[in-house]
């Protein structure tokens, strides 16, 4: 063994060590040192996320299925709508247990989402405003996609103990950097030309970020949304070793017992899952001219309501607001200009 | 940057120098209230960064932008908005229309944001948009007009919230041949009926002569030639601006009190001058209307004003005139 710690300048590596796997493990004892200020924000995130899910577990099926197909219709159009009846249909018969375990999921996916949205789009749009910061997040956006998941799976739980909450974290660092990189690129890609002419016309910092590039950049951050959802189901399995429950539990235990028929129950209904959200996300970034129709309120169920409301009104009452337009001009263009003086 | 200016370096020797590019160097003007005024130049001739320093787009390293005696450099943030939302209008060569926007609401784009409330906003954009003819387009999307229509959206953004000042960027650059006329002949309607301060940048010398009340000519950045479209096309400063104007059609552009020869100097070559029988014109009469005339007599023709005969034009004259050469250059 002597021989062996000696320097060989040919093979200089197995007799240097810097120690740095025992200064990473040190992380354990600063998290028990820090075990007070910890537990209680843990608890904390815990029960909010209990909370969604026992309001999710409370709704009726049925009704949830309503409530989601209502909301994908709205958001993503009729033909969403009816994918995602048939889907979840599909989710609820394939087991009697399989609908309870997918809100459970769905709760924490959506959690996991909300997270990396709230850190996620901040940090996109700074990351395009500033040549540094990107320089600087590149390799830790890397790391954090590439780096297996198991690495950080036993320091993350040595920090706040296994359950939902590390699960989150967990799920968080796999699924944020498409976020971020989608963000950033969508803001870059805004036609210069265009902020060009909105500082021209006295925009400041803000109302072009707010009124013109948010907007344009618009399809591509739901883009890094709609890949933060599906990056955050492809966790759940992961986060189940740390004790988060759902669907993922399901293909965890079903491997641990060679149970295949358990696995492909929970297996499906990840994908069934995954379907659901990815056709609504996606729906939302298509833009309402896409699908033909100018306002949001005015498809969907939505606009069925307002229709319905308005009754056979509505139409002869537009016809005569334009042609009154014509004749009304004038008068409304008299008074304006005092009124422009006002305002500025 | 006090080096370039003592020194007066040229461009390839600030390259080479330094490192960087003059955009723009020792360029003065003033233009004024309600005047028309081309600068014209090629690409690179830094006509567009010239007028992005008007309204700061572009910080200039050194020298003034005045407006309304206003030295604009000394504006902070919030002033300089406030400038560029209610007293500059600006209209660039790629429209640069906010594509998720209606007509109307990148027509009235300077009013929100300097916080205008929504029916006042609207009720200008709906002026802004009958001024420039595209009426019942209101609520259509930029992507759904033709070239044409989209850059008179641009000009009804330019508008709307009544600036003082346009900054017009190669506007009809962009568009072909037949609406760029168009839209010179609806532009210059508007602009004698809303006597807008313009700052016009433009490549084109034809397009520049129809609109400008004066010209500039500008060439790497530098002013080369300041005057009216008759000045410019008569008395080109160096060759390249008379390489420019060698094309230019002088018949509605050259007057008759350019080309005509005094009366004293003809008597003295010719005898004494016997106006009966000729045709006259008066001295601001285009070199159209002489040759108009000169069609129906054999005479030279007199160009009277108040009942006296300043001068006399003949045929010669007048075609060497057409041609933008003069009588006495040709017989060399």
């Amino acid at each position: 063994m002597a021989e062996d710690k000696s320097l060989n300048l040919l093979d200089p590596f197995t007799a240097i060590d810097l120690g740095i796997a025992d200064w990473a493990d040190g992380i354990k004892d600063w998290a028990s040192a820090n075990r007070d200020t910890i537990q209680p924000a843990k608890r904390a995130i815990n029960d909010i996320i209990v909370g969604i899910d026992d309001i999710f577990q409370a709704i009726p099926p049925v009704v949830m299925i309503l409530i989601i197909a209502l909301l994908a219709w709205q958001l993503a159009g009729r033909r969403v709508g009816v994918i995602v009846v048939v889907a979840l249909v599909a989710l609820g018969l394939l087991d009697p247990r399989a609908w309870s375990l997918a809100m459970t999921t769905l709760a924490i996916v959506l959690s996991s989402v909300f997270v990396c949205m709230v850190i996620g789009l901040p940090l996109g749009i700074l990351t395009a405003k500033s040549e540094r910061l990107q320089t600087l997040l590149r390799p830790v956006l890397d790391t954090m996609q590439t780096i297996p998941a198991f690495v950080y799976l036993v320091p993350v739980v040595m920090l706040v103990g296994i359950g939902n909450v590390s699960g989150i974290i967990v799920t968080v660092i796999f699924a944020l950097p498409p976020l971020i990189r989608l963000t950033a690129l969508g803001i870059q890609q805004v036609d210069g030309n265009v902020v060009e002419a909105a500082r021209a016309f006295g925009a400041s910092p803000r109302q072009i970020m707010l009124k013109v590039e948010l907007p344009l950049a618009l399809p591509t951050i739901m883009a890094g949304v709609n890949q933060t959802i599906m990056l955050a189901l492809s966790m759940v399995v992961i986060a189940s070793m740390i004790a988060v429950k759902g669907l993922g539990n399901e293909v965890l235990r079903a491997m641990g017992r060679l149970d295949a028929g358990m696995a492909i129950v929970g297996g499906l209904g990840i994908v069934i899952l995954a379907v659901v959200l990815d056709r609504i996300s996606q729906g939302v970034a298509q833009t309402g001219r896409e699908r033909g129709h100018r306002h949001w309120w005015e498809a969907g169920p939505v606009g069925v309501v307002l229709r319905a409301m308005r009754g056979p009104k509505a139409a002869t009452q537009i016809a005569a607001r334009s042609s009154a337009q014509a004749g009304k001009l004038q008068d409304i263009t008299g008074p304006d200009k005092n009124e422009k003086g006002v305002n500025t | 940057m006090e080096a370039i200016c003592e020194d007066n370096l040229d461009k390839d020797e600030v390259r080479e120098r330094f490192g960087c590019v003059i955009g723009v160097k020792d360029v003065s003007f003033s233009v004024a209230e309600g005047e028309i005024f081309c600068i014209m130049g090629l690409s690179g001739s830094g006509k567009s960064t010239l007028i992005r320093h008007v309204n700061r787009l572009i910080e200039p390293t050194a020298g003034k932008v005045l407006i309304e005696g206003i030295d604009i450099n000394g504006l902070n943030a919030a002033a300089l908005r406030e400038l560029r939302a209610s007293r500059i209008g600006m209209v660039f060569q790629n429209m640069a229309l906010m594509p998720h926007r209606t007509v109307r609401d990148n027509v009235a784009f300077a009013l929100e944001v300097r916080g205008a409330d929504r029916a006042g906003r609207r009720a200008v954009a709906d002026r802004a948009i009958n001024d420039v003819e595209l009426g019942g387009w209101e609520d259509r999307y930029p992507d759904e007009l033709s070239g044409g229509m989209q850059q008179r959206v641009g000009l009804a953004r330019a508008i709307a919230a009544d600036p003082h000042i346009l900054l017009m960027d190669e506007p009809f650059s962009a568009l072909d041949p037949l609406i760029r006329r168009q839209l010179q002949t609806q532009f210059m309607r508007l602009a004698a009926e809303l006597r807008k301060t313009t700052l016009f940048i433009t490549h084109d010398l034809d397009e520049a002569i129809r609109i400008g009340d004066r010209i500039a000519v500008m060439k790497d950045g530098v002013l080369i030639q300041t005057g009216t479209p008759e000045q410019i096309v008569t008395e080109p400063a160096d060759d390249y601006v008379a390489e420019f104007v060698s094309g230019i059609s002088k018949l509605h552009l050259v007057t008759a009190a350019r080309i005509m020869e005094p009366l004293a100097k003809w008597e003295a070559k010719n005898g004494p001058y016997r106006a009966d029988g000729a045709l006259s014109a008066a001295p601001d009469a285009t070199l159209d209307r002489l040759a108009e005339l000169s069609i129906e007599t054999d005479e030279p023709l007199a160009i009277k004003a108040d009942g006296r005969v300043l001068g006399i034009v003949t045929k010669k004259a007048l075609i060497r005139g057409i041609q933008g050469r003069s009588v006495e250059e040709a017989e060399v």
